[in-house]
């Protein structure tokens, strides 16, 4: 654990020269998406595992959150649905390019970017076919 | 050592052989998260409805109960090793040991319930 550090250390002055680059915002978005389902997807599993558990009554009252009478999602299960799905997808594919960073390829400015932005390219790829399957593929 | 500076009270004491733990682990569990949500993503997709009689009598096969187990083992590591770096980053002092150990207390409950949840179901308890 950190320790409390002196209060009046000097700072770098180029902490405050920066623009926004394709890999920091990945790197963000890694954080954010993986906290999200940490904190939320965890919650939601646990509930839907419980409530199937539980039996039938236990189980339709999990899904009446998320879904119509018909069986169709309502709009909090598209958002939570999609959402999850999108920070799912993001994660695994900033969460491959941090295993081959960590091998020491993918640094040269280019290479890094490229990667940087594909992930974003498939994590809304991978949702769209996702969600397309479970609406039209059945 | 007295009061000195972050490096002077550390200097001396050798490494604190841990540090690769957490990071190791992170790597671990990210290769066994990749595998099982992989799986569960094809499988969930796969079923025919979202019914209760068909994803329970799913859910109590041992081809889904066994990694849906293993899943939430391999899933709530990594987000408590994850969490732990948020925490770790963004609070400090007494803040930072209450939030970890509420952490502990989150992750612990919630695969405990998911895990017996999914023993439940699997091994055929009526609800």
């Amino acid at each position: 654990m950190a320790t409390a550090s002196p209060k009046s250390r000097p700072l770098s002055p180029h902490l405050g020269v920066w623009k926004w680059g394709t890999h920091m915002l990945v790197s963000i978005l890694h954080r954010i998406t993986g906290d999200g389902m940490a904190l939320v997807g965890t919650v939601l599993v646990v509930w839907w595992l419980a409530a199937l558990a539980g039996g039938p009554e236990s189980y339709a009252a999990f899904m009446d959150v998320f879904t119509v009478k018909g069986g169709a999602l309502n709009i909090i299960g598209y958002i939570v649905g999609v959402g999850l799905t999108l920070c799912f997808f993001q994660h695994m594919a900033s969460g491959i390019r941090h295993l081959v960073l960590d091998t020491g390829a993918g640094y040269e400015l280019k290479t890094n970017k490229m990667f940087a932005t594909l992930t974003m390219v498939f994590s809304v790829l991978a949702t769209l076919a996702f969600w397309a399957y479970q609406i039209w593929g059945k | 050592m007295g009061n000195g500076t972050e490096l002077g009270r550390v200097r001396g004491l050798g490494s604190a052989r841990e540090g690769a733990h957490h990071w190791w682990h992170q790597r671990l569990t990210a290769g066994s998260n990749l595998v099982l949500m992989v799986w569960f993503f094809v499988s969930l997709a796969r079923l025919p409805g979202l019914e209760y009689g068909l994803v329970h009598d799913w859910m109590a096969s041992a081809w889904v109960a066994i990694p849906m187990a293993l899943l939430v083992a391999s899933v709530f590591y990594h987000a408590r090793l994850g969490l732990q770096v948020l925490i770790e980053d963004y609070l400090h002092d007494e803040k930072q040991f209450v939030f970890l150990v509420l952490l502990n207390a989150f992750v612990v409950l919630g695969a405990g319930i998911a895990i017996f949840s999914i023993l439940k179901i699997a091994f055929g308890a009526s609800a």
